[in-house]
Order: C-alpha cells, then structure tokens, then sequence
C-alpha cells in the first residue's frame, strides 16, 4: 500500500471530472423539483443522454454536437414524463420509475452497434498561461469545457430562480399550483419546460459520462448516478450552490476509493465500490433526521398532480 | 376541444379494462419498434405472444412460463402492499440478491450433508436476508423520516457489490477451479429446489406465489391490516383519525416486501439459477414493478400480469432465436407497457369530454 502516491492536487482536479454528470443531472432536476414535480426518471434520461450523445458524437465526429444531441435526446424522454404526468395526470413516482426502466432498454438497444468503439476525444479549454499556475493551474485551468459549462448553469438557475421573474413564477407553481393557476400562469406549461430543462441536463450529464469520463458506450453504464443525483437535491435542501457541494462531496468519495483501489489498500475492491452508494445514503440520513428545516425545503406540491378542475 | 371530466367516483369496469387497452396499445407501438428495427412486426408479435403458448415447440417454453412467472409474482404481491399505501420499495432487486445469498449459504454451510431440514432451513434464511435488508429503508424511514425510494434504490448497488464479493470470496466453489461463483446446488440434493412436476415448470417457488397471491387477497379483503393499507393509500389523512400507525405500517410493507424478494431470490439460487454467482440477478426486482402496475395492485390481476409478463420474457428469447430480435428490444418494450398503462389509467379517474369548454 502506497498513500503517498496519492496527489492531492491531482485528486482535486479528477473529482470536479468526476462529479460533472451528477452534478449536470441534479441541477437540472432541482428545476424540476422546484416546479412542483418529481422526476424519479433522472437515471432513463441519463443513460438516453449517454447512448445520444455517443451515436452524434461517433457519427458526425464532433464532440460538441453529441452533447447537443444528448440533451435533445434527454429533453424528448423527459417530454414523455411531462405529457403523462401533466396531461394524463398520472402518478408522477410510477411514471418516473417506467421513464428509468424504458430509458434502460430504449439504450440498450440503439447502443448496440456502438460497443467498443471510441468516441472522438475532447480537448481541454486553452487558458494560455493561466494553466501553467501552481496549484490554480492544475486544479481550476485545465478542464474539458463542460466542466465550465456546469459550472455557469449552476450559477445561471441560481440566479434564474432568485433574481428572476420567470424564475419567481417557476417557484410560485412549485409552491402553490392552485394559487399560481388562480393569479393565471399556465401550471402545465411552466412545468412542461422545467422537466424538458432537467431531462436536457440529464442528457448532458450522461454524455460527459459516455464521451468523457469512460469514454465508452456499455449497457447500464450510468450505474445509479442518476438517483445519486436525485438524492443529492434533498441533500441540497433545494439550493443550487448546495447542489454543487453535494456533487462535488461525491465525487470526491468516488475518486478518492479509486485511488485507494489503485493504491492497493488492504480493503477488499468491491467495498471500495459501494462506499459512494452508502455515504449518499448516509448523508441523506443526516439531512432527513433534521426534520424541520429539511421538510421546510421542500417545494410544497412536490409531487402533486394538477388538474384545473380540483 | 377535449378535455377532462373528474369522475366522481374512479370506474371499476374502465379499471379492468385498462391493463388490456394498455397491452394492445403496446403491441401496436411494438410492432412500430420492429418494423424500424428491419423485423415483420407481425411475426414477431406472434412469435412473442403466440408460439411459446400454442405454437410448434409450446411443449418447451410452457415449463419455461412458470419458471419466469413464479419469481415476479412473489415480488410484485409484496412491492403492490406498499405501492397500495404510497410506501414505495423499489429495491425489491437488491432484497433479492441478499435472500439468495443467505439461503445459499446456509445451504452451502452443510454441505455435503444430507438432512431433511436443510432446504426449509434455507428458504427461512432467505426470507430472513430479504427482511433485513428492506428494514435498512424501514428503520431509516421511520427513525429519520429518510425516503425510503432513495434508500431501497441505492441499496441494490450495494447488494450488487456483495453478491460480486461472494461469489468470488466467501461462497466461491472451492473445488471450481478458481473460477467465480459457488457449487451448484441443484447438484446437492438436500438444497435443490427442484421442478416438483417434471416437464411443468412448477417448483417450490411457483408454489409460495400462488401461496402468497392467496395470502394477499385474504389479507386485503378481510383483514384489519389490508383494509388500513388500503385506507392510508386512498387518503392518509382519514387513515390518521382511524387509528393506523404509520410507522408500523411502513415496517410491515418494506418487511413484507423484502421477505418475498428474499424468498424469489432463494428458490432462484437453489432452482433455476443453480449457483450464486456474479451476473446471478436478471433485473427481476424491476419488471416485478411492472407487474405490479399491470395488475392494479390487485392480487389476482398481479397473477395474470405475472403470467403475461413471463410471456414477453420467453416469446422474447424466442423471437431473439429464430429473428434475431435484440434482446434489449424487449427491454424497451416491458418499458413501454408500463408507460401505456399509465397513460391509460386517466380513464378510471376522468372521462374524456368533446366539446366547447363553459365559463367556470
């Protein structure tokens, strides 16, 4: 066993790689929740995103458009949540599960023709100089550019939903359909555009997965990240920034044992494996026992069907 | 314009009618899938729903049916208790890879002895790895006010993480040849779960489902439990003045659910499957969340579902042998019932209106 050959810089570094697709999917599920609905779907809608932005990125060669096929391809899965969920009124916990269960078969099958081929690379953003900084350099300057890109839509909803009207109106039918319907904002419309957001971040999230961070196409390779995200928005307390922290927490649990994996530790590799999947649960523990402030949080028609009628 | 009219009452007769609207539905968007896919739709939905029933080589795949069958029904019986009372476990797949790991390694522990008691024995340890692996969201549910989604879902990676530490650690087969996954018990005669009736199918699990379709049925319609299951899911509010206790009733549902994914999981272990190993778990957890759905949470419509659902399992390796249908394409297509069955179930609480929208 070798700890010393652990960079902490370079941990630094791989962690912010690391938690980008959790960090793309949770921050556009916070949209969705603040709009008043639960989307358990997060996963199907990764997984559609990865396989999307795999097949444009390996058949048009272009990186950049594999991620905008990612989200269109995420948006068009989370659009059929938003019909049944809003349209058809139905259970909005069951649809999310059906939306993760078809988003895993629906993968599976475009994604055969594209195992083991490989994605064409993206290149990290130039910074010039700026990358040559000690400690700065290597740990902020030296990304692919969704990193950055994560970054400024983290900044974008936080400042959408505080300063915004539009983000104020978002809040308002999250809070209260009935009372936003009453004041005459469209409930469904508003809501239909905050799941198609969260499903076109959840493609992304999936696309940095398959043409980044692997790079690689294989079944089921989300591997419940996209419920790692979901649970990171109740460990976020509903709060974009806190999103950021609980993603970037995360990934640095899941660099930090395959680290120690490849430093040999004289643990066994598959409880290495599960320690992400048990500090989130734990996490979830602690934030949830604090009951009031926690339940406070919560959007309040989280999860509530709307019908003008009722 | 159309629009929704609240029924005042949800219908029992469109409720009935729903699962089959949603299975016609899916075959037609089926057959739109394979018809992309380069495949005669038509054929393929006959080779999926047809021949394993009454086509040429029915004799083989009928045993098959059972065999498939039995495991999502015992799931699905515990995962629509809870769905019933919005307790939603949907980890059933990691409750079952725990069962199967405590039944095969007490079977496993006596091994090469011949006792009778040695395979009851193991469907109790099965049972009991099932229970105590869905009392980790139970208990956290009812201690921290954890969602229990959450926490069943994350679970499955984990016991996924085990199964793969047993097979090639603990349970591993020590005369195997270094190769990953334990003896096969249907090898060892005290622990096989073996077809009761030969060339059916039918072996000890199939038998607890058809055990536990009853039990839930009794316990729905004519006990005190069921009829509070019921209530808290129909309005948790009238459920509170009632006298039901939440807490308990969320220990008993993730129990009851994990018990039965923990017992499909042994009588797999010890049957079908035959050894524990890496790739063991087939997503059984997951498409018994479909049956559950298909069959309105109903114990007898989660028997046809079962049945059903088996089916599209079996035609689909069928249609995977003689057309080459990918195996993921059937994935896609459990899928797209449930989203169908979803979308049709509007209908059991509003009626569909034609015609001009009047000022409220």
């Amino acid at each position: 066993m070798d700890l010393s050959s652990i960079n902490p810089l370079v941990l630094i570094a791989a962690l912010m790689v690391a938690s980008t697709p959790i960090l793309l999917a949770a921050i556009g599920e916070l949209v969705v929740e603040k709009s008043g609905v639960l989307n358990l779907g997060v996963e199907g809608m990764m997984i559609t995103g990865a396989i999307c932005g795999f097949a444009v990125a390996v058949e048009s060669g272009s990186p950049a458009l594999g991620f905008v096929g990612a989200a269109v391809g995420g948006a068009l899965l989370s659009l059929l949540f938003g019909v049944l969920t809003q349209y058809l009124l139905s259970n909005q916990v069951a649809t999310g599960l059906a939306l993760t269960l078809f988003g895993l078969g629906l993968s599976a099958l475009m994604g055969q023709d594209y195992v083991g081929i490989k994605p064409p690379a993206t290149g990290d953003v130039n910074f010039g100089p700026l990358a040559d900084l000690p400690v700065l350099g290597i740990v902020l300057f030296r990304h692919d550019l969704m990193v950055y890109v994560s970054l400024a839509i983290v900044a974008g909803v936080w400042a959408f939903l505080k300063y915004s009207r539009a983000g104020l109106i978002l809040r308002a039918v999250g809070e209260s359909h009935d009372a936003a319907h009453a004041l005459g904002y469209k409930v469904v419309h508003v809501r239909l555009a905050a799941i198609a957001f969260g499903g076109a971040c959840a493609g992304l999230g999936g696309a940095y997965l398959s043409l980044i961070r692997v790079p690689q196409w294989t079944e089921g390779m989300t591997a419940g990240a996209g419920w790692i995200a979901l649970a990171i928005v109740v460990f976020a307390s509903w709060k974009p920034w806190r999103v950021l922290l609980g993603a970037y927490l995360f990934g640095g649990v899941t660099v930090l044992q395959l680290n120690l994996q490849a430093a040999g530790v004289a643990i066994p590799v598959e409880y290495l494996s599960m320690s992400p999947y048990i500090i989130t649960i734990l996490v979830l523990v602690i934030m949830s026992s604090n009951r009031g402030r926690a339940a406070l949080a919560a959007p309040a028609a989280l999860g509530r069907s709307f019908h003008a009628s009722s | 314009m159309i629009r929704l009219e609240k029924r005042p009452s949800p219908s029992r007769t469109v409720g009935m009618l729903t699962p089959v609207l949603a299975v016609l539905l899916t075959m037609v968007a089926g057959s739109v899938l394979f018809a992309i896919l380069g495949k005669n739709p038509f054929l393929a939905i006959k080779t999926i729903f047809y021949d394993p029933i009454l086509g040429e080589f029915a004799f083989y795949y009928r045993g098959q049916l059972l065999v498939k069958a039995g495991p999502l029904i015992l799931i699905a019986i515990g995962l629509s208790l809870g769905f019933r009372a919005g307790i939603w476990n949907i980890g059933a797949e990691g409750q079952y890879i725990i069962g199967a790991i405590c039944g095969a390694g007490v079977g496993l522990a006596f091994y090469p002895a011949d006792f009778w008691f040695i395979f009851p024995l193991m469907v109790l340890a099965g049972a009991a790895g099932g229970i105590l692996w869905a009392m980790i969201p139970a208990i956290l549910k009812t201690r921290f006010n954890t969602n229990e989604i959450l926490v069943s879902l994350l679970l499955v990676y984990v016991a996924e993480q085990i199964l793969a530490s047993m097979s090639l650690g603990l349970l591993r087969n020590p005369d195997g040849a270094g190769f990953p996954g334990s003896r096969n018990l249907k090898q060892y005669e005290a622990a096989a779960n073996n077809e009761l009736i030969v060339g059916t199918g039918v072996h000890w699990g199939v038998v607890a489902a058809l055990i536990a379709v009853i039990l839930a049925y009794v316990l729905l319609n004519r006990h005190m439990l069921g009829f509070q299951i019921r209530l808290t899911g129909e309005s948790p509010r009238a459920a509170r003045f009632a006298g039901v206790r939440p807490r308990l009733l969320v220990v008993f549902c993730l129990g009851a659910s994990g018990g039965l994914a923990g017992l499909a999981g042994l009588f797999e272990v010890a049957g079908p499957a035959g050894q524990i190993s890496i790739d063991f778990n087939v997503g059984y957890g997951f498409t018994a969340i479909i049956v559950a759905f298909l069959g309105r949470l109903h114990p007898v419509g989660i028997l046809l579902a079962g049945l059903l659902m088996a089916l599209t399992y079996i035609g689909g390796e069928a249609a995977q042998a003689t057309l080459g249908l990918p195996a993921a394409a059937i994935q896609a297509f459990q899928g797209m019932l449930l989203f169908f069955l979803l979308a049709v179930d509007v209908l059991t609480n509003y009626r569909i209106r034609i015609g001009r929208m009047e000022a409220a």
